[in-house]
């Protein structure tokens, strides 16, 4: 079999989230949904559209992947607009892993931006599967407008049954908005864990990881211990397209997720 | 070349153990084509020298070389008859491991359907040193890691190659630099040395499958002359190269050199036309492409060359990373010779000079290394 022929899955379910994102149910139509860590990605093909890249950002029984999919360009728009039964394909799933289990015994820090918070809900889960292993869990969330906040409902969840301390910051506020407004690093100050015994798990557009990293390891955090998901153009998803090289990095194969002690470096060089 | 990750296993030095000599590639073209091989060699076309197939050694392009400078290519006549007295051709072995384009499946409905992908049995004649070297590279990339493609592995098994250890070589070579030449030592089924005075050609042996079709033609077990002569075309060769590159520690300085001067220098010569990457030989950058019928029933999805020269190669949320013509002309230097080794345990770059023959403004690797170093 070529490593990029998809095989086929069926919408078991769609949820329309926000205005413009959709979470779906994918399972296969035969065969088994080979399993997944958090922070994997599976490569999802719309017929006759194109195929992306889309984090995986949950595990719905029996057997099926859940996808957060904002419609952003043709392909991503094309799966938004599935209907329940709708056949796509899909292979993978791809990628390195968050090791959420290296975090026990510390404090979690959660930094999302955006649509991060997607596959970042995987490390939620894990979290919350172990709650009693891991210290203090602070979740900090950016997104541009109140109405662009993601799983609001699981976030009270969260909130309220998990002792996760989940904060919340727009870039641009509604009238009914009371929460702070500005950029995700501000809320570092809100949220309590003892720096130099803490781990993180930071997803979210390059210059909001940039920032949060940075930050983060400014506050004694160890940067082996501050981990990316990295996002790049992506054509294959199994190293040969050439398309997501972050330098030395084949981010379909070394990625998404990297070591912030790893990825600082290159992401601090412009267009690398 | 890396016999542990090449599809073929070589046998260097088969059933056949002496180097032989014959004195006319006739039976040579006659005995692969009976073999059931198509038999692509270099021919004159476009005025060049392009690979297409052939039915007679008559039609390889005797007496013809090429003078090769950065952005300079021209045909020029040999006062002598060699057959294979030009350097690297604007094709190389490539198109036909990793196809310009292929068909990847189709999707009806709920179904996908794997295209069978086409394997034709080749035979390539006058295969360089360094174009074996590419071979060798691009199955890392198809073949050595955790995907490998089974479409390319049948295409590679598919190909017989008859390599041609260089005699003239051209301007912009520097396979010497990069340790890939000029004389073939792995990776073929046949090798030949052409031989002057008289003109003859020593062949060696690779494979059993090469064995095989050194008996089937009229040959002779080469003299220790023969041998001598052919090590000193090779020897000559190495001492002609058009260029030289010091790549010692480049792993190190290039990708550390980011922020040299030198980028904006040759992206203000650079035309992001893209030649470079689509005439060399290992660059392996690919897209896809979809296609639906009229009906809209049946899609088809293709994958086809790319190059990191173009803008949406690195688009992610609707703009490029790499915007900017130093951004992607660094890319791709420092991807050739240095993150290569990262990826792919092996450099790159096998020094063939396409690149730096086939720029229009005459870039070459070798000058820009030299400066950024």
């Amino acid at each position: 079999m070529h490593p990029m022929t998809p095989a086929p899955y069926r919408v078991r379910s769609r949820r329309p989230d926000r205005a413009d994102t959709v979470t779906l149910t994918l399972e296969p139509l035969g065969g088994p949904c080979p399993p997944f860590l958090p922070g994997q990605f599976t490569m999802i093909y719309a017929r006759g559209v194109g195929e992306i890249p889309v984090s995986i950002s949950g595990r719905a029984r029996p057997g099926a992947y859940v996808h957060t999919i904002r419609a952003v360009g043709a392909v991503s728009r094309a799966l938004c607009r599935t209907r329940r039964g709708d056949v796509v394909g899909v292979r993978g799933p791809y990628g390195t892993a968050w090791d959420v289990s290296a975090a026990a015994g510390l404090d979690v820090v959660v930094a999302a931006g955006g649509l991060g918070l997607a596959p970042l809900r995987t490390v939620i889960g894990e979290l919350i599967a172990h709650r009693s292993r891991y210290g203090r869990i602070g979740l900090i969330v950016g997104t541009r407008t109140p109405l662009t906040l993601l799983y609001p409902r699981e976030l009270a969840r969260w909130r309220d049954a998990h002792d996760i301390d989940v904060q919340v910051i727009v870039d641009h506020p509604d009238q009914a908005w009371k929460g702070p407004v500005g950029l995700v690093t501000r809320l570092l100050d809100r949220i309590v864990f003892e720096p130099r015994r803490s781990a993180a798990f930071v997803c979210g557009p390059d210059v909001m990881m940039r920032a949060v990293a940075a930050d983060l390891v400014r506050r004694g955090v160890p940067a082996g211990r501050v981990v990316l998901s990295l996002e790049r153009n992506m054509k294959c998803g199994v190293g040969r397209c050439g398309h997501c090289q972050l330098g030395p990095l084949l981010l379909c194969l070394d990625g998404p997720v990297v070591s912030y002690e790893r990825a600082a470096g290159l992401l601090a060089v412009k267009e690398l | 070349m890396e016999g542990d990750i090449s599809p073929i296993v070589w046998s260097v030095r088969g059933t056949v153990e002496m180097d032989v000599v014959v004195w006319s590639l006739e039976p040579l073209v006659a005995a692969l084509r009976s073999a059931g091989y198509s038999v692509v060699g270099p021919t004159v076309k476009d005025g060049a020298v392009r690979l297409a197939e052939i039915s007679s050694a008559a039609e390889l392009p005797a007496g013809t070389g090429d003078a090769q400078e950065p952005g300079h290519y021209r045909l020029t006549e040999r006062d002598d008859d060699l057959v294979f007295g030009f350097a690297a051709s604007p094709d190389s072995a490539k198109r036909f491991t990793q196809p310009p384009r292929q068909t990847l499946f189709r999707m009806r409905d709920r179904e996908i359907e794997e295209v069978e992908p086409e394997a034709p049995r080749v035979a390539l004649l006058g295969v360089r040193a360094c174009d074996l070297a590419a071979m060798a590279v691009q199955d890392r990339v198809f073949l050595g890691g955790r995907h490998p493609d089974p479409a390319y592995r049948r295409r590679r098994e598919a190909l017989f190659l008859v390599a041609v250890n260089c005699a003239v070589p051209g301007g912009t070579c520097f396979c010497v630099s990069m340790g890939t030449g000029p004389k073939a030592t792995a990776g073929f089924d046949l090798a030949l040395t052409e031989l002057a005075a008289p003109h003859r050609f020593l062949i060696e042996t690779g494979s059993e499958r090469g064995a095989e079709i050194v008996t089937a033609i009229p040959h002779q077990a080469a003299t220790g002359d023969d041998v001598a002569a052919a090590e000193e075309v090779s020897r000559t060769a190495a001492g002609r190269m058009g260029r030289t590159v010091d790549t010692a520690g480049v792993q190190e300085w290039l990708p550390a050199a980011h922020d040299h001067p030198r980028w904006d220098d040759v992206a203000s010569r650079c035309l992001a036309c893209t030649n470079c990457t689509m005439v060399c030989p290992t660059c392996f950058c690919s897209t896809v492409e979809d296609v639906t019928d009229l009906s809209g029933e049946v899609a088809e999805r293709s994958e086809r060359w790319d190059s990191c020269f173009t803008l949406d190669f690195s688009e992610v949320g609707g703009a490029p990373v790499r915007g900017s013509q130093r951004g992607r002309y660094r890319q791709w230097l420092t991807h050739k010779f240095a993150t290569w080794f990262d990826q792919f345990g092996t450099s790159g770059c096998v020094g063939c000079g396409r690149c730096i023959t086939w720029c229009p403004t005459g870039i070459d690797v070798t000058e820009e290394l030299s400066c950024i170093r």
